[in-house]
């Protein structure tokens, strides 16, 4: 019937604006206002306890001043920008340069003064990731054979300057290691999971299982 | 109903409060007119704080609303529930740099914002919102409220044509030019609707109108109230029959080129419609303050007022907009028939119930009992054009046929 | 008597302009509210994508292929790796091509979800439609970022293959997305295709006949809508699509209703075929072993996929060294555009705006 199709679509936004479930999954980045009882979730406390025993907060809360955090919730698959690097993995061979599309990775190494007879023969002087220009592809992290760069698992990297946004050796070097899972099966079957705060040494990230004492000994036994 | 000079609103207790300082003063009796002049004065200056205030509150809640039937959340960070954010908005506009294109005409271009603010805000002076008293207007008993009504509305075609000619650009231009053919149309099935109303009260006056009301004239005649309804949703240029700014084709329309405080003042008149639409509704159709007697008529007014602006938000959020060809061709062939028909009808019923000795005690109005029969008699034939409209009109014109894959390309594809 | 002259006003509809899909600039003539003369400009957003990718390697193009049509990045790394892979002859694992074709099927809905929604913010119905469609198109969204770590540009396949397999808890988010989702599209059907409004608006609207689409090249639900039963996956079945079962939907005449309401049963084949692919799938290798600079013979080949704007084609010619010699696209949006002028001319201001926005044209693509 002409003119029942205009009622219908009012029926739908009516349906959209009153039931729950079809809200839009909203999440208030960076934070948001808490209500007396999300504070007291977050202090594991019991509503009722948590006014009683916190009017003031209750108080701010009400007139909208306390806020929490709120944040998409990421797969640990996300490729972000924070890369973690082991300087233990890594031999300096470039793979990770050659392969990036945007040629942002910049690798110098020089002979190194301890143990060169042993074959550690280069140490990594500059490791510089321009992540201003990176596109977050995740071809360098394909193409390192050591596992030794990884896909960050943040992406809060606003900074003032450009030159702010060269990742340098230092920093690297320095910075709380969550890898990404990104192309990495072996940090998902250990459960790795950078959102919900877990790091990774060096030992732990490689593609491979390093030989046990026992394993080794055998092995050098069979020998 | 005997006006009550208690409370401070009416026109005239202010009036004789005046009077009584200035005679307490020392003036004579050839002062009268300071009194009419500050009564005036300190009319206008609440209706303007008053309707500005409820205008920045009004924008909040329609972009709550919005928000939710998009099921999104609107804004919420400014004050709790984000109701200062008009207050920031307005701020912001104000701090802005006023520009005026170089080839703008420019003192219209100036006076296009305070010619569109003024007939919106002279609007709420007749409307009786009910005082806690009895129903009275601001400025009293205009015997001839509703006229006034439609004479300054149509400033408002004025307006927008001011404002998109001075701006000397083209999305402004074609703005304009669709509003004025609009606002123009709009206004005869806007007249016809009301005539209807004047038919069963008998009054131009605001006032009359609602106590005439003994029945709710949407219930009494329901055609009319959809025709009027229409025709202002048109008026104020909102969904489907936002024509005038179409953001989708025209970036802004008329207000292309306005920012700063000019920019607010139009938004300020655009966001006003909505309220003094409903206001007038309320009154014409809503039965105005009437109410049953637990709360005050104040109270009755505001709660109608806000079921017909939460409706127009409805609509708002849900329909696309028609084109302009199609909005015309509505109020010049829908709107005027239905208009036109409503009158004859209102008219027959009346002078029928009359000759049957259905008028009230005010020999203009009729009584409750043959407003019902008539009400009842209207809710029958407006079904039965709505039925006779949807079957013929619908079943002519948007049935689509089969789809027939076409000769030209059918190649080779296998049938799954 | 002396009459009021006259004159057209030409108006230039962009590149800034909210309803072009991007920079995309009309030099509308108008005679009142009606359009007499039009002429497209473009080129605002030209990247040499073609230029970049003669000096890039085989697989570093993947993610330039990302950024041309960037709602559908998954249609275009599909036909870019597909070329590579008929260039250099490289082998597919079987269960690589099904989950392809899952997330280009999935890719699909989303780009089709977008072209709706903004084909009804064009309507003026305030957003509305949009913010519904954002809001399932978020799931797909949320489900590639489980696949490969990125929404938009994903760079997920590889010649060869994809570059990794999905990961477990992706096949249940799957399972749940697809059992939602018919309800979804009648929800958004029944705000949509009866509407009175929207109809008086669309039909009749832009009248694309079958005979001047296929004279102008118009591929894609353009040309079904066209009534031209036309269907890369079902004429030259790609990857595992001559394995599942669907229909290709078709219009009656060819105007925006038409195009509108094709895409919208294009979205629930593609909810067929997926379910179809998730009970074929078996475990299995994703990526065959390619060499890390691939080396393709000399030689040329083209290949193209049914994307979700049209036939979407690479052409490529190797002469034997780690990047390509020559690199061309066939990019559907653009060729689209071809009648663009023709099916607006006479039509009113608010018409132009829908028939644009009904041919779903991304700017990424067009401008390359």
């Amino acid at each position: 019937m002409y003119g029942l199709g205009l009622f219908k679509g009012l029926g739908v936004t009516m349906k959209n604006l009153v039931s729950p479930s079809r809200q839009f999954n909203i999440v208030q980045y960076p934070n948001r206002r808490a209500s007396p009882f999300d504070l007291a979730k977050v202090d594991n406390q019991n509503p009722v306890s948590f006014i009683a025993t916190h009017p003031l907060k209750t108080l701010r809360s009400l007139l909208g001043l306390e806020t929490i955090t709120d944040r998409m919730p990421q797969h640990a698959n996300f490729r972000g920008e924070e890369f973690a690097w082991y300087d233990r993995r890594c031999t300096g061979c470039a793979s990770c340069a050659k392969y990036c599309p945007l040629g942002i990775i910049k690798i110098v190494t020089g002979t190194s003064g301890v143990n060169q007879q042993e074959g550690q023969s280069y140490d990594i002087d500059v490791f510089d990731i321009d992540i201003g220009r990176c596109m977050f592809c995740g071809l360098c992290v394909e193409a390192c054979p050591y596992d030794a760069l990884h896909m960050g698992s943040g992406f809060e990297e606003g900074k003032y300057r450009r030159s702010d946004l060269v990742i340098n050796i230092d920093q690297l070097k320095s910075a709380e290691k969550k890898p990404s899972t990104w192309f990495r099966p072996q940090l998902t079957s250990r459960g790795h999971d950078p959102i919900k705060g877990s790091t990774a040494d060096w030992e732990e990230v490689g593609r491979h299982e390093k030989p046990s004492l026992e394993d080794q000994s055998e092995r050098w036994a069979k020998r | 109903m005997a006006p009550t000079p208690a409370l401070f609103i009416s026109f005239e207790s202010l009036q004789i409060f005046f009077a009584g300082l200035i005679e307490l003063i020392g003036f004579g009796e050839s002062f009268k007119w300071l009194a009419t002049l500050l009564a005036g004065i300190s009319i206008s200056f609440l209706i303007i704080n008053v309707m500005v205030m409820a205008t920045a509150f009004y924008t909040w809640f329609e972009r709550r609303m919005i928000a939710r039937f998009q099921v999104r959340r609107g804004p919420n960070r400014n004050g709790p529930f984000g109701m200062l954010q008009p207050f920031a908005d307005v701020l912001k506009l104000i701090m802005k740099e006023d520009t005026i294109p170089d080839e703008a005409d420019k003192p219209v271009f100036t006076l296009a914002p305070i010619a569109l603010l003024a007939p919106t805000l002279m609007i709420m002076i007749v409307i009786p919102f009910g005082t806690f008293i009895d129903d009275q207007a601001f400025l009293s008993n205009l015997n001839i409220g509703i006229l006034f009504i439609v004479g300054v509305t149509s400033v408002n075609s004025i307006a927008i044509f001011m404002a998109g000619w001075a701006s000397r650009n083209k999305y402004a231009i074609l703005g304009s030019m669709r509003g004025a053919a609009m606002l123009i149309s709009y206004e005869i099935p806007m007249a016809l609707g009301i005539t209807s109303v004047l038919i069963l009260s008998g009054s131009l006056a605001m006032t009359e109108i609602v106590s005439s009301q003994s029945v709710w004239f949407i219930l009494v005649m329901p055609m009319g109230f959809f025709v009027f309804m229409a025709a202002s949703t048109a008026e104020m240029s909102r969904t489907p029959f936002d024509q005038i700014e179409a953001e989708s084709e025209l970036g802004s329309g008329y207000n292309t080129e306005y920012s700063g405080i000019k920019f607010a003042v139009l938004f300020l008149a655009e966001f006003m419609a909505p309220l003094v639409t409903a206001a007038v509704v309320t009154t014409l159709f809503l039965g105005g303050s009437r109410g049953f007697d637990f709360l005050p008529g104040g109270i009755w007014f505001a709660l109608k007022m806000f079921i017909i602006i939460f409706v127009l938000l409805w609509f708002r959020s849900t329909w696309p907009r028609l084109r302009i060809d199609q909005i015309m061709g509505f109020a010049w062939k829908t709107l005027f028939g239905l208009g036109l028909f409503n009158i004859f009808l209102v008219a027959l019923e009346f002078s029928l119930a009359d000759q049957f000795g259905g008028l009230a005690s005010d020999k203009v109005s009729l009584t409750p009992k043959y407003m019902l029969i008539i009400g009842a008699i209207n809710w029958i034939i407006t079904i039965a054009i709505i039925l006779i409209m949807a079957n013929v009109v619908g079943r002519k014109k948007y049935t689509r046929p089969e789809p027939t894959p076409s000769p030209l390309a059918n190649m080779g594809i296998k049938e799954s | 008597m002396a009459t009021i002259r006259t004159e057209p006003v030409t108006i230039n509809l962009g590149p800034q302009h909210p309803s072009t899909h991007g920079v995309f600039r009309l030099r509308v003539t108008f005679d009142g509210e009606k359009i007499v003369d039009l002429e497209p400009v473009f080129g605002y957003l030209h990247r040499g994508t073609e230029k970049l990718a003669e000096s890039r390697n085989y697989v570093q193009i993947v993610t330039l292929t990302d950024r041309m049509d960037y709602v559908a990045s998954m249609s275009n790394n599909l036909a870019y790796v597909r070329t590579v892979e008929k260039l250099s002859d490289i082998k597919v694992p079987e269960r690589a091509q099904y989950i392809r074709v899952i997330s280009v099927e999935l890719q699909r809905i989303a780009s089709h979800l977008m072209a709706t929604g903004f084909l009804l913010n064009d309507l003026g119905a305030l957003a509305t439609p949009l913010v519904y469609c954002f809001r399932e198109r978020e799931r797909i969204l949320d489900l590639f970022e489980m696949l490969c770590g990125a929404r938009i540009t994903l760079s997920y396949m590889r010649p060869g293959g994809v570059f990794q397999d999905a990961p477990e808890e992706f096949w249940g988010s799957l399972n749940t997305l697809i059992s939602d989702f018919p309800s979804y599209l009648d929800e958004l059907e029944s705000l949509i295709t009866t509407n009175e409004i929207v109809l008086a608006r669309t039909i009749g609207v832009g009248l694309l006949s079958d005979a001047q689409a296929i004279d102008s090249g118009v591929t894609g639900p353009m040309l079904r809508a066209s009534s031209v039963k036309w269907d890369l996956r079902k004429a030259n079945p790609y990857e595992i699509y001559d394995r599942v079962n669907f229909d290709v939907p078709i219009g009656s005449s060819g105007d925006t209703y038409d195009r509108y309401y094709v895409r919208l049963q294009e979205m629930r084949e593609s909810i067929k075929i997926i379910s179809q692919c998730i009970e074929q799938i078996e475990p299995g290798p994703v990526r065959t072993e390619t060499p890390f600079f691939i080396r393709p013979p000399i030689g040329e080949a083209y290949s193209s996929v049914e994307g979700p704007k049209g036939e979407l084609g690479f052409y490529m010619v190797s002469d034997g060294g780690i990047s390509p010699y020559r690199f061309k696209v066939r990019a559907p949006s653009f060729i689209n555009l071809t009648p663009l002028r023709d099916m607006i001319t006479g039509w009113k201001m608010g018409d132009l705006i829908i028939i644009l926005g009904s041919i779903d044209i991304v700017l990424g693509e067009v401008d390359r």
